[in-house]
């Protein structure tokens, strides 16, 4: 007696939110099966295995149907086959946009093309989750990417609207697009103490700062691009390392201020120099499409790195950075202020959000 | 020309991309109703169409719009060759034919294609205006309201209940024409669906007629059925009580029948106005002064009576109702009606006097080229004959009605299995016409009956029983003769008096057969069936023995014919009812003496079963009370002596059933285990799980024993198949296949709505075909309704509360059974301080959470919930509407099968398609929700070697408007008196 057809359907579409779990990190129904009976759920309820391969298999079933829905979310919302509560929608939606720490940290700042999808073999063996999970990341990735890449408005509202993600989702998923648009490296082996979350709160501070929008809000790709002009013009605060006597304003300035304040006050004083030329410098480059996506790198190799290896505490580097960007209006040579201000009010965030072991 | 019908076409969305080059459609739609067609523009290059299209009018007959669907087709514009169809919409315009149901169609429709399923949606709006037609001689029927609920519908009063009303027409089958073998599927599938359509328009109208030449108003209970009987054509038929109902819209006349629902719908769904019905017969504004004088002395299903020899089909045309109702004068009422048949299967309180047990006949016939559809004689005189059958049988249990009437086929090849069941039972005439002779009869009936019990109460003659019984005097009032065991294929009658709760029970049976052709077949089928017969009782039997109880309602025996077996599946809801006395156990005998491993082992056996026995009371909490002379002291008024009249009728009936066959053996319940078969069958009878803990099913519409429903409800529709390896096919393995599928069944639906517990399977319907010689397809549909556990204690308390104050019991045990139905206290109780508990604590919590639920990205969601249930009710609403009745017939089919999911994958998205076509035309009406929904036909072929398949779905329901009893609390509160009065009311009929 074997079953040829065995189906399952309810006026409600019924959603289990383990099986969705198990199908969404990509386990095939045998392996499913496994880890369900492994859960403990036959002694709890009773069942037999074949009750709950059936179950298994029309779940998959369901999920299977609803995939090309979730693809456009306000398609699940509008579509008439399935009747789900909004709330199960929304947890369908949500689950599956969401990805894994360990995903992501190997795809962002990667180009989404089609060169990246055949090196999932390898993020799969490495990362350990399976290569069809790591498929629908990446997919997701990319069908955002390409939905809101032209877009005017916000990167955030428009990922919300188009894809109906939560508001946490949807920013993250802003900053997957910032990155992958702006090719940011992030794989390298000195850049791999830093989460996933550590890049999306930079890219929140870029996006809102540093792009098109953050000056005109009515241009298409306003949260995408940087302000090429704004790169343009950050050549100009070179100046603040090339005059020797504005570089030792800016450290007199600096070192009164912080005297007695900083625990590491000495090392500061001794690499004063050091840090903001390694500072200015990044921003000076920022003109090339290849110094832009090193400036993680960089800002790393010339801050990072240094600060580290003297045991500056956080609270001295933020002491410092406060005072490193404020002291610069009070050199009067320097006139560029706005502009100073725009890159440093960001790049400060950014720094303290790096700074960890 | 007395109907003009609008329709506009509004927009498209999510339409398929049909131009690969542009990723986009170039979409325009053709909207038809009978010859005449109307299109829009083409809208360029958009999936998401607006046409805004003009009013498209068509000016037709009544009977057109009764008969044709409004057909709409969605295609993409081709400039150089033929225009490519998407899909079509079919609406059917029947529920804007009468005043009381919808007003307009509007809403979106998914575009609908029989091979590529669902492509898109299309927003339609439909409204009829309809001119008065004075014209008594017209075809048409409209404003004969339609209703598939089985009991008088919930905002509805049963003035007059007429009786059986039936019809059929046939055609030839589209997919057998000539033509088919060069028209594509597509344009098969489609002429199919437009043909079962009209036909079932066509029915509809006609059996609308003969409901107007009775008087009535409306079809109770319709059941509309479809057989393909392949080469020989198509039939369709359909049965139905009609009525002539009584809106409960005044305020008046709605607050003590309207008021109470939240307590009716809870604790019973079936509960109507107790007293209304009767007493308003006389000023119903239906029936004029006229009308009833001369309604007076005939029976009001003559038009069936005359003309069902000839074919009923004819009915309508041949006599105006002045002509019948000549002929009709001289003849009396109930006994003469050529069919005393109801469909329904919950009455109003009174309407049921007693119930004598099922009455059930079958015949097998060879179906043969249906030559001239226009006189389909053939399958009239087919019924006839079996409801004739059915008639004397009833007559044989000294009964002159059948109720929970139905009637069914089952077809494989040429062969045909004609099946009738129904309940012999003694009415109360009082509801079936007003003003008649026997008033004075009805009176005494009235007022001696005792409630809870009295339906219980043989109605044959105890010195000329039809067959041999067990006859001892009724548990409750002491006075009347009842039998041991009670089968009735009708609902609990809610003022049964039942003890724990109940189960759902099934026989399950396989027979295999020679194949053969023609007569030989027949034959052999028809020597089968009295045997397949006889093992499903005595299955029941001992299952129901089994679980200690002792009465069985809402059975329903279906046997299917294959190529080579027989199927048999029997479910039924078991119950303990009080007024019945404890069923004995069931005692095992072996007939080989002297042997002592084997005796040993049937003490074994004895022990087994005697603690299923004591583990299924406990289960089904049947504590009875003790069973001592003094203690039964009913709260119930006694009855003095009830007028015997009613025996003088069974007297005159000398005929024996087929169904006696089965009762012979009743009063042994000696299992006699001589030989291997029997043996199985106690196996079988030990190897029924029972459901796992919080969980209870019933194939009725409610649980006895639960009343304290949630507003949470799941209806669902499961399908398996399964293939039986071909090689030790004996009747053994057979049935145990057969009962692995139904139990693994059962246990795969306990664990997939293991997330409502605590909960009860409520409605559960197995239907069985066998669509090629190993497959065996088993379908069910059911719905899965949360209760309260902890309500159920308050309930209790109360009503414990109650039975204390009134009677003398104050055992403990008695604090087991909540749901003591007894007619004179539940449909009265008010309830007061209960009632707004159980208001508060349910319903709200229900809105709350889906409030709190929608999350605020979704908080756009256009689409409207639609609910839908086989039951007649809601819990925890109340229906306030009924906009119609939704019968829809589908045609999927595939030739990418692997593709699609194979087999289930395309059932999966089939069934889930045709939910949503359901909810979609529900919506459209202005509904949110379907009651009374049941699919018909469910019929699966699958040609895996050619990666095609092809499924057949035939579902129907009523369309009706609900609101939630927390919303209805506003209007409660406002006329805190009102809640009161049902108990005034209720008091009357009882004291």
């Amino acid at each position: 007696m074997t079953s040829e057809l065995d189906i399952f359907v309810g006026n409600t579409t019924l959603i289990d939110e383990d099986v969705y779990r198990l199908w969404l990190d990509g386990y095939s129904v045998s392996d499913a099966v496994a880890l369900r009976v492994r859960s403990g759920i036959l002694e709890q309820t009773g069942a037999t295995a074949a009750v709950l391969q059936s179950d298994t298999m029309d779940h998959y079933r369901t999920f299977h149907m609803l995939e090309r829905l979730l693809h456009a979310p306000p398609k699940l919302l509008h579509q008439l086959i399935f009747q789900i509560p909004p709330s199960r929608q929304a947890l369908l939606i949500e689950r599956y946009y969401a990805f894994d720490e360990a995903f992501v940290r190997e795809v962002l700042g990667k180009k989404l093309s089609k060169g990246t999808k055949k090196d999932l073999d390898d993020i799969s063996t490495k990362t350990g989750i399976t290569l069809k999970s790591c498929r629908r990341q990446f997919d997701n990735f990319k069908r955002v990417f390409k939905v809101v890449e032209e877009m005017r408005g916000s990167l955030v509202d428009n990922i919300q609207q188009h894809f109906l993600l939560s508001d946490r989702l949807a920013r993250d998923y802003a900053a997957i697009v910032f990155f992958a648009n702006n090719r940011f490296e992030t794989g390298k082996k000195k850049l791999q103490y830093l989460s996933f979350g550590d890049f999306a709160f930079c890219a929140e501070l870029m996006i809102q700062n540093w792009t098109l929008g953050a000056v005109d809000s009515q241009v298409d790709d306003m949260d995408v691009d940087l302000d090429k002009e704004f790169l343009q013009d950050l050549k100009e605060l070179k100046m603040l390392v090339a005059d020797k006597d504005l570089l030792d304003l800016h450290k007199s300035l600096v070192c009164t201020a912080l005297r007695g304040k900083l625990g590491v006050f000495s090392e500061m004083e001794a690499n004063f120099k050091n840090l903001s030329r390694g500072l200015v410098n990044v921003a000076a480059k920022l003109t090339h499409n290849k110094d832009v996506r090193d400036l993680f790198v960089d800002l790393v190799e010339k801050f990072v790195e240094p600060c580290r290896s003297d045991h500056w505490p956080l609270n001295d580097v933020r002491l410092f950075l406060n005072q490193y960007s404020a002291s610069v209006h009070s050199l009067d040579g320097f006139r560029h202020q706005a502009l100073w201000d725009r890159y440093m009010g960001t790049l400060r965030g950014c720094l303290l959000r790096l700074y960890h072991d | 020309m007395p109907g003009k019908l609008k329709v506009k076409i509004v927009a498209g969305r999510h339409l398929p991309v049909m131009d690969r080059a542009s990723d986009l459609t170039d979409a325009f739609v053709e909207v038809k109703f009978g010859n005449t067609t109307f299109k829009t523009d083409v809208y360029l290059k958009s999936l998401n169409p607006q046409w805004n299209s003009e009013w498209f009018k068509f000016e037709v007959d009544d009977e057109d719009l009764q008969d044709e669907p409004l057909q709409i087709t969605v295609l993409d514009h081709d400039t150089y060759s033929a225009n490519d169809a998407i899909g079509k919409v079919y609406i059917d315009i029947d529920p804007l034919l009468y005043s009381e149901a919808a007003t307009v169609i509007s809403g979106w429709f998914p575009i609908y294609d029989t091979i590529h399923g669902i492509r898109g949606e299309i927003n339609v709006v439909v409204k009829v205006d309809l001119f008065n037609d004075l014209n008594r001689f017209r075809q048409s029927s409209c404003g004969v309201k339609f209703f598939c609920t089985t009991s008088i519908p919930k905002c509805y009063r049963a003035v007059i209940i007429h009786g059986f009303v039936e019809e059929l027409v046939v055609n030839e089958d589209p997919e057998y024409q000539w033509i088919d073998r060069i028209r594509t599927p597509r344009a098969s599938n489609e002429a199919r669906q437009r043909l079962i359509s009209l036909m079932s328009g066509e029915l509809q109208r006609k059996i609308g007629l003969k409901v107007l030449e009775m008087r009535g108003n409306a079809v109770v209970g319709y059941l509309q059925c479809f057989d393909l009987e392949g080469e020989s054509g198509l039939v369709v038929r359909a049965i139905g009580t009609a009525c002539t109902l009584d809106k409960l819209s005044s305020p008046a006349a709605f607050l003590p029948a309207c008021n109470s629902p939240s307590k009716e719908m809870k604790e019973s769904p079936l509960v109507h106005p107790p007293s209304h019905g009767c007493r308003s017969t006389h000023n119903s504004p239906i029936h004029t002064a006229t009308g009833s004088r001369l309604t007076q002395n005939f029976s009001v299903s003559v038009p069936t009576l005359i003309y069902t020899g000839m074919g009923s089909g004819s009915a309508g045309k041949e006599g105006g109702p002045f002509k019948a109702l000549l002929r009709q004068q001289t003849q009396s009422a109930l006994e003469q009606r050529e069919f005393p048949f109801f469909t329904l299967t919950a009455f109003p309180p009174g309407f049921l006097v007693h119930v004598g047990g099922v009455v059930s006949a079958r015949s097998v016939k060879l179906l043969d080229r249906i030559h001239n559809p226009d006189e389909p004689e053939t399958r009239d005189a087919w019924w006839a004959e079996i409801r004739q059958e059915i008639k004397s049988h009833a007559k044989a249990l000294g009964c002159h009605a059948v109720v929970g009437y139905s009637e069914s086929t089952s077809i494989c090849e040429e062969v045909c299995i004609l099946s009738a069941s129904g309940t012999a039972a003694v009415l109360n005439p009082r509801f079936l016409q007003d003003g008649t002779v026997e008033g004075c009869l009805e009176q005494r009936l009235e007022e001696n009956l005792p409630a809870g019990c009295g339906f219980c109460h043989i109605p044959y003659d105890e010195l000329n029983m039809p067959f041999p019984a067990h006859l001892t005097y009724c548990y409750n009032c002491r006075k009347q003769k009842v039998p041991d065991v009670l089968f009735t294929t009708i609902d609990l009658p809610i003022d049964a008096t039942v003890i724990g709760k109940g189960c759902l029970i099934q026989a399950r049976l396989c027979r295999l057969k020679k194949k053969a052709q023609a007569e030989a077949n027949a034959t052999a089928i028809s020597n089968l069936l009295p045997f397949m017969e006889y093992e499903v009782h005595t299955q029941l039997m001992n299952k129901l023995k089994l679980k200690g109880m002792n009465a069985l309602f809402g059975l329903r025996i279906q046997i299917t014919v294959g190529e080579n077996m027989l199927m048999g599946l029997a479910s039924a809801t078991g119950v303990y009812l009080a007024a019945l006395p404890t069923p004995g156990g069931i005692q095992i005998a072996g007939k080989t003496p002297n042997d002592g491993s084997y005796e040993q082992h049937i003490s074994h056996m004895q022990k087994k079963i005697n603690d299923t026995i004591a583990k299924n009371k406990e289960l089904y909490e049947i504590n009875p009370p003790e069973v001592s002379e003094e203690i039964i002291g009913s709260p119930i008024p006694e009855p003095r002596q009830r007028s015997r009249l009613l025996r003088s009728q069974s007297e005159s009936s000398d005929e024996v059933t087929e169904l006696d066959l089965s009762h012979g053996k009743k009063d042994a319940f000696v299992l006699e285990i001589d030989d291997t078969d029997a043996m199985e069958d106690v196996h079988s009878l030990l190897t029924d799980v029972p459901p796992p803990s919080g969980f209870y099913s019933c194939n009725t519409e409610i649980m006895p024993g639960i009343n304290n429903w949630t507003s949470e409800i799941q209806m669902f529709t499961s399908v398996r198949v399964i293939r039986l390896s071909s090689l030790n096919l004996t009747n053994q393995a057979l049935n145990k296949n057969f009962n692995d599928l139904c139990e693994n069944l059962l246990k795969s639906l306990y664990f997939k709505l293991r997330s409502m517990i605590p909960c009860c399977l409520c409605h559960v319907n197995f239907t069985v075909s066998l669509p090629e010689d190993e497959l065996i397809q088993v379908t069910v549909t059911a719905v899965a309704i949360t209760f309260d556990k902890n309500q159920a204690l308050q309930t209790t308390k109360t009503h414990v509360e109650k039975s204390l104050q009134r009677a003398s019991t104050d055992n403990e045990e008695l604090l087991q059974f909540p749901l003591e139905l007894c007619s004179d206290s539940l449909p009265s109780h008010p309830f007061p301080p209960a009632k707004a508990v159980t208001v508060e604590k349910a319903s709200p919590m229900g809105e709350g959470n889906f409030r709190n639920r929608s999350a605020p990205p979704c908080a756009n969601s256009t689409v409207g919930v639609v609910k839908m249930t086989p039951l007649s009710f809601i819990p925890g609403a109340k229906i306030t509407k009924y906009l119609g009745i939704i019968n829809m017939f589908f045609i999927r089919e595939t030739t990418s099968l692997r593709e699609e999911g194979g087999v289930s994958g395309f059932l999966h998205a089939f069934i889930a398609e045709v939910f949503a076509m359901v909810r979609a035309h529900v919506a459209a009406l202005g509904g949110n929700a379907v009651v009374s929904y049941i699919m018909k036909q469910c019929v699966f072929m699958e040609n895996p070697n050619k990666n095609q398949a092809q499924c057949l779905i035939n579902v129907s329901g009523d369309a009706v408007v609900f609101v939630r009893e927390s919303e209805l609390e506003v209007v409660s509160t406002q006329q805190p008196t009102a809640n009161c009065q049902p108990s005034c009311t209720g008091g009357e009929v009882t004291t």
